[in-house]
């Protein structure tokens, strides 16, 4: 089998029996699977409010793929992007609207994101410590602190920047002339520009530059990494910081061009919905980009058809779910099989 | 005048309904806590890193939420909580010990997916009625129980309470005493040793699992039926990981588990007791306390946490 | 003898176990082809063959690890399958593996206990007399209740072998190149235990690659070439006359017609008068002193042995051997100069400049390479292409990096150049280098390490692992570096390899260098006493006067 077709088929593979696994659940709970999955694909690519809403729900979502790609390249379960997420976003919401005004718009941008990046490299400062130092699982430090972050950020809401015009507990909100501006008369925001350089960026740097193949080095083989001579434990302190400040720009980006502001208990958790999706482009930025598209019009196709089909987005999860198990399934059987060919 | 007051809260704090409260409420938010740990203590001694077991506690939540309610039966509630979880255990077995696929992966996914399922379930067939399960009765201990709030908070308990104590002395002997213990401890630190020598490593690690997620699912079916007397999607709020944390500190010791579940108990519970003891301390500050407690433990005794040699690596025969 | 007959002389005499016709490949490649073997009770039976030869294939057969394609077992002339770790135990073969398969965390005892089932009772009591009982017989001396990490690999050896007859009946005894881990003394001893054991009536397999050890030790030699079994000689009479003859049918088995010229010159009668005439013909300039170590401490690890006080000289364009049993301090020698491994305390000096707080890379620009043991463990990286392996210990360095930005063109050229130059057979630069054979992984490291620049090549284990003619070659290329003026540090524990190459032999002693001889005919007894510290020489020979 040509090395195209093979390629191909380890990515659209477990993606096809995802969906098909996904609507056999769907069957099996009393919904209609196909006009489930065709209101989808139409609310979320085919009407131009859809194509809109996906392409903007693309932004955090892409900030978030490329500060996985950079953990996951390296060997590091950064699964606290939720936490810094969350964080950064709450602590921009409170930031932007006071700076509003005092200086332009444009260095208020660069000031949010510069704290967001700084915010979410902070909170990952703990399990990169316990991990270059004591090699502890990186997988359950962050996400202690992810729900740590989560609910600092809630405190934080509702108490120091509660906005008090309010019934609901939320943060000052930003008004939408002063968010990040629209491209052309789409509702689309420049964030979503961003996010894609972002991920570009990433991919050029680990692709390309010295700094990226130490991180690909450490996670192939961190005993190589020793022997070539590489600073193991600066390495990971650089992995996590990068992809934590990624993450808080996620939130940054949210904040600054959708929402203006953070209500009290929201959490998308966005971060760990991502992480199939890294996996199933091989953390390749174009890939990923395709991916994080294709993810961006299930859910906003999915939260349309949680009000009008009756179908929870909890669903999405299962779907997700579904990914990577496939994913992983698909990978040791395309392994196997070449093993047997050699 | 604000002296006295301040002095008389402090005073209240050591009221007896307030300790009672505390206490009480730290063994029941505990014993979720301690099933998960002791549970996947059991894995991890094998050589297996259960990231799943959030996945497993709250299918075992559902199911024996369900159990519960429809046969009207505790009891029978624990059982199919068990069952529960040992399901996702099974596709743990399948997936990461008989094919060898990353167990984290799997782990992620097998969360994830229980996390959606459960919640997908509940929302169509309890999200009109939101049904809460009848208090449960206690099994007072004869005389014991009559003690000024030590009594109540310890004697006047489930059974389940009272076996699952007894469990911790019963593994803490076999991981000692037995020859199954000592398969266990073997498959983590060295399978190879423990393949030439003639025993399965895979059939070892199979019942680990399996075993985990029958604790895992026990826990999450005490939480939901007793803890709380209902169901909510996501419910158990991150104490499969916990539980995980537990399991690494616990340095292969079963007590450890119970005094760490223990401690966190008490920091869980400390919003309700404090609320009924007449102090407004906002949800979200006492519910950050376990998490920050997770923290400080691994940073003061992280570099003590002891794990087995061959954990999360698949054993694949002939390869050294 | 044709191979029916052969066949057929196995099939009749009183065998313990017959292989008979035996296959197995892997993906494409022939493990074992047709092999037929017969263990009688009562007998060592050495099964002889260079690396790569399918030895481990067939000892993973018996230990019932692995199953062949084709071809029948017979277990005291009944046909079976052996299925398992467990039917193997079951069938009375017991296993001494090459690799130590202990679990490090439980004591000797628990070790030994290890097997039964769950449901028996948990009783140490007749363990530890069976474990007194199994002691004597082969005259060991271990504790029972220490834990198995604290022991030396020598001892954890002995384990090995009392677990392998620790059921008690026993009929074949498999031994998996059993003195790579021991002293010269030290195969005196197991060559004791082993007949001993022959005159209860245990039949031994000895598989190794050392044909000494196979004459000195065995009844019977089968020699095994590239997965075929190349003939079958009896070892009846000890004296000189016979050994010609058994060696030179050996040898003649072994290798092709071609090889032979090159091996004669290792006949092991020999072998150790050749290296002095070869060493002395290379110039060293003996006053130019390139390495001084002086009191070199490294930090203890669990499992690994540190160093305890390391001191000696190195010139410039001499081979310095390392020798000594695995696990007395030579990896963290060879990792404590390469910079890889911080010293406690000690110092380290290249010509006049102080070394020893300098970083791996500060030290690989002076000139300092190394070349590890353990290739496919911290190497390389397996799933990478080879250019980037040659280039992995110089990440954003010039001329490959500017700026921290890759030049993969550069990479990919220069890995052509050395490809062609070292000849490493690959299909592409790119080809992923763990998909290559073992010698042409080493080959590409030779490659990466034994640049034009190289001042001081620190060797360890360079030839494990590797069939004869890599073995050969990459002996070569140690020699030609050295001719160049390089110094090498090599680390060996094959002592044949050290007498042939060396100019001066430290040996390695729990963490310290118990003594450094110039290598003259007849120092073997002296390194073998020194190996097992039963000797300290600090410095036998006159070296150049301190330098600075």
């Amino acid at each position: 089998m040509p090395a195209i077709v093979s390629s191909i088929t380890r990515i659209v593979l477990p993606v096809l029996l995802a969906l098909i696994c996904g609507g056999v659940v769907l069957a099996l709970l009393g919904k209609d699977p196909f006009a489930y999955y065709w209101y989808v694909i139409h609310r979320g690519l085919f009407s131009w409010t859809g194509f809109q809403a996906t392409v903007v729900r693309m932004a955090p979502l892409l900030f978030l793929a490329a500060g996985l790609i950079v953990a996951f390249r390296a060997g590091l379960w950064n699964l606290g992007v939720d936490g810094q997420f969350l964080l950064a976003a709450a602590i921009v919401a409170a930031l932007a609207p006071e700076l509003n005004g005092l200086i332009p718009r444009p260095l208020n941008f660069i000031l949010c994101f510069g704290i967001a990046a700084l915010v979410g490299a902070s909170w990952s400062l703990i399990p990169a410590y316990l991990k270059a130092n004591y090699g502890i699982n990186e997988i359950i430090t962050s996400l202690m602190m992810t729900f740590l972050g989560i609910n600092l950020a809630n405190v934080l809401i509702k108490i120091p920047f509660n906005d008090p015009n309010t019934t609901v507990p939320q943060t000052a909100t930003l008004p939408v002339e002063d968010r990040l501006a629209r491209i052309a008369d789409t509702v689309i925001h420049e964030g979503v520009i961003l996010g894609l350089v972002m991920v570009l960026l990433v991919h050029f740097m680990m692709t390309r530059t010295a700094f990226g193949l130490q991180l690909q080095t450490v996670g192939a083989n961190p005993r190589t990494a020793v022997h070539a001579g590489l600073n193991v434990k600066l390495l990971t302190y650089a992995t996590f910081c990068l992809s934590a400040a990624l993450a808080g720009m996620a939130g940054a980006v949210e904040v600054l061009g959708v929402w203006g502001n953070v209500r009290a208990d929201w959490n998308p958790a966005y971060g760990l919905l991502v992480i199939p999706l890294v996996f199933l482009a091989r953390f390749n930025g174009f890939g990923t980009i395709a991916f994080v598209w294709f993810f961006a019009v299930l859910m906003i196709g999915g939260e349309s058809a949680a009000r009008r089909l009756g179908v929870p987005t909890y669903f999405v999860l299962v779907l997700v779910s579904l990914l990577l198990l496939f994913l992983a399934i698909v990978e040791y059987l395309d392994h196997r099989w070449r093993k047997g060919r050699v | 005048m604000a002296e006295r007051e301040g002095l008389e809260k402090v005073y209240e704090l050591f009221s007896q309904t307030f300790l009672t409260a505390l206490l009480f409420g730290a063994l029941t938010a505990g014993m979720p806590l301690l099933l998960a740990g002791l549970g996947e203590q059991i894995s991890e001694k094998a050589g297996v890193l259960n990231i799943g077991l959030e996945g497993m506690m709250l299918v075992g939540a559902y199911s024996g939420f369900c159990a519960a309610y429809f046969l009207e039966s505790f009891w029978l509630g624990f059982l199919f909580g068990a069952i529960g979880g040992m399901s996702v255990a099974i596709l743990m077995v399948v997936f990461c010990i008989f094919f060898g696929l990353n167990q984290i992966v799997i782990g992620i996914s097998l969360t994830l997916g229980a996390e959606g399922l459960t919640a997908l379930l509940h929302h169509f067939q309890f999200s009109r009625s939101y049904p809460r399960l009848p208090d449960v009765d206690s099994f007072n201990i004869f005389l014991l129980h009559k003690i000024p709030v030590l009594g109540e908070v310890l004697f006047e308990r489930h059974l389940i309470v009272y076996l699952t104590i007894a469990l911790v002395g019963f593994l803490a002997w076999g991981y000692k005493k037995t020859y199954v213990g000592l398969n266990l401890q073997v498959a983590g630190d060295a399978p190879a040793a423990l393949d030439v020598a003639g025993v399965s490593v895979r059939a070892t690690r199979t019942w680990a699992v399996l075993a985990t997620g029958a604790l895992g699912g026990l826990g999450g079916a005490y939480l939901a039926n007793i803890g709380a007397g209902l169901f909510i999607p996501f419910m158990t709020g991150g104490a499969g990981f916990i539980g995980i944390v537990l399991a690494m500190l616990a340095r292969g010791r079963p007590i450890y588990v119970l005094y760490g579940s223990l401690i966190f108990g008490i920091s869980l519970s400390l919003t309700t007791a404090l609320q009924v003891g007449g102090f407004n301390i906002p949800t979200d500050v006492v519910q950050m306390l376990p998490f920050t407690m997770v923290i400080l433990m691994l940073l003061v005794l992280g570099r003590n946490s002891q794990l087995p040699a061959a954990l999360a690596l698949p054993y694949v025969r002939g390869q050294r | 003898m044709s191979y029916e007959d052969h066949k057929s002389t196995v099939a009749r005499g009183a065998n313990a176990i017959e292989l008979l016709d035996i296959s197995k490949s892997f993906a494409s490649v022939l493990a074992n082809r047709n092999i037929t073997l017969g263990l009688r009770s009562g007998e060592i039976h050495a099964l002889l063959g260079e690396n790569g030869a399918g030895k481990s294939t067939l000892i993973s057969i018996l230990a019932g690890l692995q199953q062949p394609d084709s071809g029948s077992i017979r277990v005291g002339g009944r046909e079976t399958r052996i299925d398992s770790p467990r039917h193997s135990l079951d069938l009375g073969i017991g296993i001494v593996f090459q690799h130590v398969v202990l679990a490090p965390t439980l004591s000797v005892i628990e070790n030994l206990m290890l097997g039964r089932s769950w449901r028996e009772r948990f009783e140490r009591s007749s363990a530890l007399n069976r474990f007194h009982e199994l002691v004597e017989t082969v005259n060991f001396n271990l504790d029972p209740e220490a834990p198995v990490s604290s022991l030396s690999l020598g001892q954890r050896q002995q384990v090995e072998i009392m677990r392998a007859l620790w059921r008690g009946h026993e009929k074949v005894l498999v031994l998996d190149e059993p003195t790579s881990m021991l002293t010269p003394q030290g195969v005196v001893e197991l060559g004791e235990v082993m007949r001993h054991l022959r005159d209860r009536g245990v039949a031994l397999l000895f598989v190794t690659h050392k044909l000494k050890e196979a004459y000195q030790l065995c009844d019977r030699v089968t020699v095994l070439r590239q997965g075929e079994v190349a003939g079958e000689v009896e070892v009846k009479d000890r004296d000189v006359d016979s050994e010609e003859r058994v060696v030179n049918s050996v040898v003649r088995m072994m290798f092709d017609q071609s090889a032979i010229g090159q091996l004669t010159g290792q006949r092991f009668a020999q072998a150790e008068h050749d290296n002095a005439s070869t060493n002395q013909d290379r110039k060293t300039d003996k006053t130019n002193v390139r390495l001084r170590a002086s009191g070199l401490v490294t930090v203890a690890e669990p499992g690994e042995c540190p160093l305890r006080s390391v001191s000696f000289e190195m010139i410039e364009g001499e081979i310095f051997g390392v020798a000594g049993i695995d696990g007395n301090g030579q990896k963290h020698l060879a990792e404590a100069i390469s910079g890889q491994r911080k010293l406690q305390r000690g110092e380290l000096y290249l010509g006049a400049e102080s070394i020893s707080q300098m970083s791996g890379k500060s030290r690989r620009q002076r000139g300092i390479r190394y070349l590890t043991d353990d290739r496919m463990g911290e190497g390389i990286l397996a799933e990478y292409a080879i250019a980037t392996n040659l280039v992995l210990k110089g990440i954003g360095e010039p001329p490959f990096w500017s700026r921290g930005i890759t030049f993969w063109k550069k990479i990919y050229a220069h890995a052509r150049d050395l490809i062609q130059r070292h000849d490493v057979r690959t299909p592409t630069e790119k080809t992923p280098i763990g998909r290559l054979s073992g010698g042409n992984i080493q080959k590409a490291l030779f490659a990466r390490e034994l640049t034009n620049d190289a001042a001081i090549v620190v060797y360890n284990k360079p030839t494990y692992g590797l069939d004869i003619q890599n073995i050969e070659l990459a002996r070569g290329r140690i020699k030609a570096g050295a001719e160049r003026g390089v110094s090498t540090l090599l680390i060996s524990t094959e002592l044949d390899e050290l007498l042939g190459l060396s100019d001066r032999i430290g040996v390695m002693y729990r963490g310290e260098m118990v003594g450094i001889l110039d290598n003259k005919p007849g120092i073997e007894e002296t390194l073998g006493r020194l190996m097992t510290g039963l000797e300290i020489k600090p410095q036998v020979t006159e070296a150049s006067p301190q330098a600075g």
